[in-house]
Formats: C-alpha cells, structure tokens, sequence
C-alpha cells in the first residue's frame, strides 16, 4: 500500500518567521541591485544630457566662453602629459620600493614602519597632497603651476597603492623560482631581475594602470597647485601651465549656463571612457596572464 | 652507523644562500637604491606633517587656540574676521552623517546578499558592478550632485525653496562614492566567518534571515565597522563633491537642506582663491588641513585596527 508523501509546513510563528526570512531576500537583493541602478541611471542621464555636443570639434577645439565653441583640447593634452610623466616617476619608485620590501628588507621594524606609513598613506586626502605640492613643488621648488608640479603631485599621491599592488605581484611569484635561480648562482639582484619581475610584471603593470584611471579622475589636488585656468595652446614642454579635462568638467559644471552643463555632461562621457578603458585593460592584463 | 645530516628542503637552501656573501659591488648600490626608493614615502609623510606643521604654527602665531576652538564663527575674509573651526567641522559632520544614513542600510544589506544569499554567479557579476561604482572620478558625482540630486529631484519633490547649494544633495552622491567600500569590505569580513557557527545556527531552528542577522553580522562586525570607519575617512577628506554641491557658506547645522561649507570646501576655495604668501587665510588653510590630517588619520588607524582584528579571529 503506497503512502501519501508527508510534507511538513510549519505553522503559527514558526510560518511567520519563514516567511519573513524569505521576503528578506528580495529585500536584500534590491538593496544590492541599488548600487547598479544608480550606475546605469548616471549613465543614461549623462549620455541624454551630453551626448548631443559630442563631436570631433568638441574633442579638438580650446576651451572658450562661448559653450558651443568650448573643447577639450587644451585639458586632453594636460592630462595625457600629467599621466605619462606621473607613470615614469611613479612606477620605478614603487617597483623599487615593492622590491625592497618584499626581497630585501631587513626583517626588523624599519620595515614595520615603512610598511604602516605606506597604509597610512593610502588613506591620506588628495586635497591634503594638493597642499603638499602647492608648498613643496609649486612653491619651494619653483615649480609654479606647471605640468612637472602636477606629475610630482599626483606621483606621490599614487605611490601607496602602486606600491601595495606591486606588492602583491611580488609576493605571487612562487619561492621555488627564487630557489632556483639562487642555487643556480645568480646574486639576489640578478634573481629579482631576471625572474621575480618577469613573473610579476603582469600584477605589476595592472596596478599601475588602475593607479593611472584613479589619477586621470583627480581634481582637488591640481586645483590647488594652481591648474584651475585658462589654456588655449597646445602643451609642448613639462615647464608650461596645464589643466586636464577633470578641472574642465569642474569648470563648466560650476556655471549656470544650461549650454555649459551640456558641455560637462559630454566631457564626463569622454572622461569616462578613458576611465573605464583604463580598467578593461587592467582586467583583461590580469585575465590574460593568471591563465598562464 | 649514520650519518645524520640536517635534511635538506628549500627553505634551508634558500636561507644559506641568502647568507653567501656575495660582494660584487653593483649588487650593493642597487641594494643602496632599493632602500632609497623605500625611504621615499617616509620623506613624503615627514614633508607632509611639516609643511602642515609650519605654517599652522604660524596661524596660531595670528589667531589664539582659544579663537580657533571656542569660537564658532568662520569668517576668514570678514572686515572683522573670526576663526571659529566648529562651523566647518559642523559642515563636515553633517555630510557625514547623512551620507551614512544612506549608505550603511543599502550597503550592509548588499554585503548580506552578496555573502549569505546570492548564488555564486549573481555574486561574481554584482561584485564587480558595485565596485566601478568606486574608480567613478568624484568630480563626475559631484556634477550628479549640482544638477541631477538638486535640481532634477530634491527642487521638484520639495518645492524650489531647497537651496541650490545643500548638504543633502552631497551627502546622496557621498553615498554613492562610499557604497561600495561598505558593502565590498563588509562581505569580505561575513564571507570569513565560518561555516560551523551558520550551521549551528540551521541546527537550532533559525531561518536563513536570522541566521544572516544574529550570527553572521555580528560575528562580522569588527569587519562590518572597519568599512564604516574607512568610509568615513573617504567622506571626511572628499572634496569635489561638497565643493560642487554642498555650497561654501560656513554653517553650523546638521539640517540636510541647508547650505554648508566643510574643511576640503573651505581648503579648495582657497586654493582657488590665490591667497599670499604669509597672510592669515593662506595660513588658515594650512590649520584647516592639519585638523583634517589628523582626522582622516585616526579614522583609517581605528579601521586597520578593526580589521586587524576579524582577520585574527577567523584566519
């Protein structure tokens, strides 16, 4: 004789508590899809707003009073020129700092120190390492408001987390190479250049460019060095005054002008594909590499 | 008889190695250069503590301790003019609570998804879609703030006497900027809590919400305050977006819908400004800076100190 199967429902509060348990996972989930609404609702609001100025004009024209005629060459230029000298003072100075770290150091607390100083670091506000450069690179160096003040600035705010990445790569190469390479003969530098780094670079160059797409987003820090102007040439030395196109978003987002607002949403598009091309190619360098 | 030698694994190799003195010059200046370039960020932390430290000596050469902390009114530029930081830090609190009240709510209740009920491919897709949410430059958030917050929502749901320039609508778009800290740190620390302690929890009867929310979150919760502790020290030090939204007018209110001025406000305003060299309100940037400096720092220490404590727990 076949049996019915039995299946138990809870009921009174037992009920009560399941059923709230499981209405609190669509509460949970909505909550998590908030984060990701926003995005696309920034997303849609800018490309409506600023999509309909984007053009090669807009992309190739100097700033000027009047919106229609406004770009963003003269801001493109001082951010590329900012960016690729902040990677060739940053990046040898937090591989070499990674390095001494992780293969050199002395076991002790120097090493401590230097440690909880660079986390510490990584906490401290842009605005506070704006007034670092307005003192020490615009003022006591002679600097002035030029591109070398900013890429000094934004080096050193970069650092930490360039450092702390590099970091990480480092420590990703297996000891067995370092054996190897030891037993073999090599001297300790000639076992971090010829195989620690090779096997690191990858990490290495990820954490550089999401240290880059961070920078390319800074605004407080060269406004205070002095960036926050009006640029109508080209820039062709390290020695001239600059502005990037973050100060420019800041710049026409601060005037009341309807056109001027158009202007800003359609530099953030431009602004945002570089950040966020930035990161694809961070992630796709990563990828590519941990399946090696 | 044996001779019983010391058995020879890689890490014995490796520590005699390290020890065979190898003297070749080069090998020692690269050593010299590594160690030069590791003194680097020491040199920045001293050059900032001096340089903040120089000129707010010089600041309170002009203005008295007394003016600074017991007054309340900040008015650097007035005929009369008056340092009272309270009206700044009062800009700051205000922004940072409301942009908590935001965000720790949607923030905890994302990491709770993501950690407790998400499975793991909803989790592998959510994850990194909340964290672009932090490489978003902020300049771009404070422009959502101004015209977006403001204008499209607060003026036309409560009516145009909202101020142009409010504190709320900075606080929304600070909200957005530290979600994903919240909510990334958080699931990290209710991800290593372990197993057992949920199945005891299944064992006694609890459902999966209670489980969630009397276990997990509290076993977390140093963890869980870390992320709120380094979100605060984000929403302290952020400029832009207060700069842009929030106004500049010192104020000394926690009303959402007012207009304020915080510590980077009023920093980037002078910035802007061009003060000179060695009067007053260029001095006081330097004092507002070094109270923020030491803010932020306390802040991120407390958080390492949190953190540091989930992971001896459960690691």
């Amino acid at each position: 004789m076949a049996t019915a199967p039995v299946i138990l429902r809870a009921r009174g509060r037992v009920a009560v508590r399941q059923a709230v348990s499981r209405a609190s996972a669509y509460l949970f989930l909505g909550a998590s899809l908030v984060g990701v609404f926003v995005l696309l609702l920034l997303a849609y609001e800018t490309i409506s707003v600023g999509a309909g100025r984007l053009s090669w004009d807009f992309i190739s024209n100097y700033p000027s009073r009047f919106a229609e005629r406004a770009g963003l060459r003269s801001s493109a230029i001082g951010t590329v020129w900012v960016l690729g000298l902040t990677v060739i003072m940053a990046l040898p100075v937090a591989v070499g700092t990674a390095i001494w770290i992780e293969e050199f150091a002395p076991r002790n607390r120097a090493l401590t120190v230097v440690k909880l100083n660079l986390a510490n670091l990584a906490g401290v506000p842009s605005i506070i390492y704006g007034v670092l450069g307005l003192t020490v690179f615009s003022r006591f160096f002679g600097f002035g408001s030029t591109i070398m003040a900013g890429a000094f600035t934004v080096s050193l705010m970069i650092l930490p987390m360039t450092v702390i990445a590099s970091q990480e790569a480092i420590r990703q190469v297996p000891s067995s190479i370092r054996d190897g390479a030891l037993a073999l003969g090599a001297t300790q530098w000639q076992t971090v250049w010829y195989h620690v780094l090779p096997g690191a670079a990858p990490g290495i160059i990820t954490g550089i460019i999401l240290a880059v797409s961070r920078a390319a987003g800074e605004t407080a820090a060269l406004i205070m060095i002095g960036a926050f102007t009006f640029i109508a040439f080209d820039n062709t030395s390290p020695f001239e005054d600059f502005t990037t196109v973050p100060i420019q978003i800041y710049n026409w987002t601060i005037r009341p002008q309807e056109e001027f607002r158009e202007n800003a949403a359609a530099a953030i598009i431009v602004l945002m594909v570089a950040v966020l091309s930035l990161n694809l190619l961070a992630a796709v360098i990563r990828e590519r590499f941990r399946r090696s | 008889m044996s001779v019983v030698s010391e058995p020879l694994h890689a890490g014995n190799v490796h520590g005699a190695l390290r020890r065979r003195p190898f003297s070749r010059w080069n090998e020692t200046v690269v050593k010299g250069l590594l160690a030069a370039c590791a003194t680097v960020s020491l040199v920045t932390t001293f050059a900032i503590i001096f340089v903040l430290a120089e000129e707010t000596i010089a600041f309170f050469r002009e203005v008295s301790l007394s003016d600074f902390f017991l007054e309340t009114r900040w008015r650097p530029l007035a005929g009369r003019p008056s340092f009272g930081i309270w009206e700044l830090v009062a800009g700051t609190v205000n922004v940072v609570i409301w942009s908590l009240v935001i965000a720790v709510p949607i923030g905890l209740a994302s990491a709770i998804y993501l950690s407790e009920y998400a499975q793991k491919r909803t989790r592998n897709t959510l994850k990194p879609m909340l964290e672009a949410l932090a490489g978003v430059p902020t300049v771009v958030y404070a422009y959502f703030a101004l015209n977006f917050v403001t204008l499209d929502i607060l003026r036309p749901v409560l009516g145009n006497d909202v101020p142009i320039f409010n504190a709320f609508a900075a606080s929304v778009m600070l909200a957005v900027m530290i979600l994903p800290t919240i909510a990334s740190i958080s699931e990290d620390a209710m991800s290593s809590v372990p197993r057992d302690l949920r199945e005891a929890a299944y064992g006694l009867g609890a459902t999966k919400l209670e489980v969630a929310t009397r276990v997990v979150l509290p076993a977390a919760l140093s963890g869980v305050i870390a992320s709120i502790l380094l979100a605060i020290a984000r929403v302290v030090g952020e400029t832009m977006i207060v700069a842009i939204a929030a106004g500049s007018t010192p104020n000394l209110t926690l009303w959402p819908l007012s207009t304020i001025q915080t510590m980077t406000g009023f920093m980037l305003q002078v910035g802007l400004g061009d003060a000179a060299r060695g009067t007053v309100d260029y001095q006081s940037l330097f004092a507002v800076g070094s109270m923020l400096f030491v803010i932020t720092l306390l802040f991120n220490i407390a958080a390492t100190w949190f953190v540091g404590r989930f992971r001896e727990v459960y690691e």
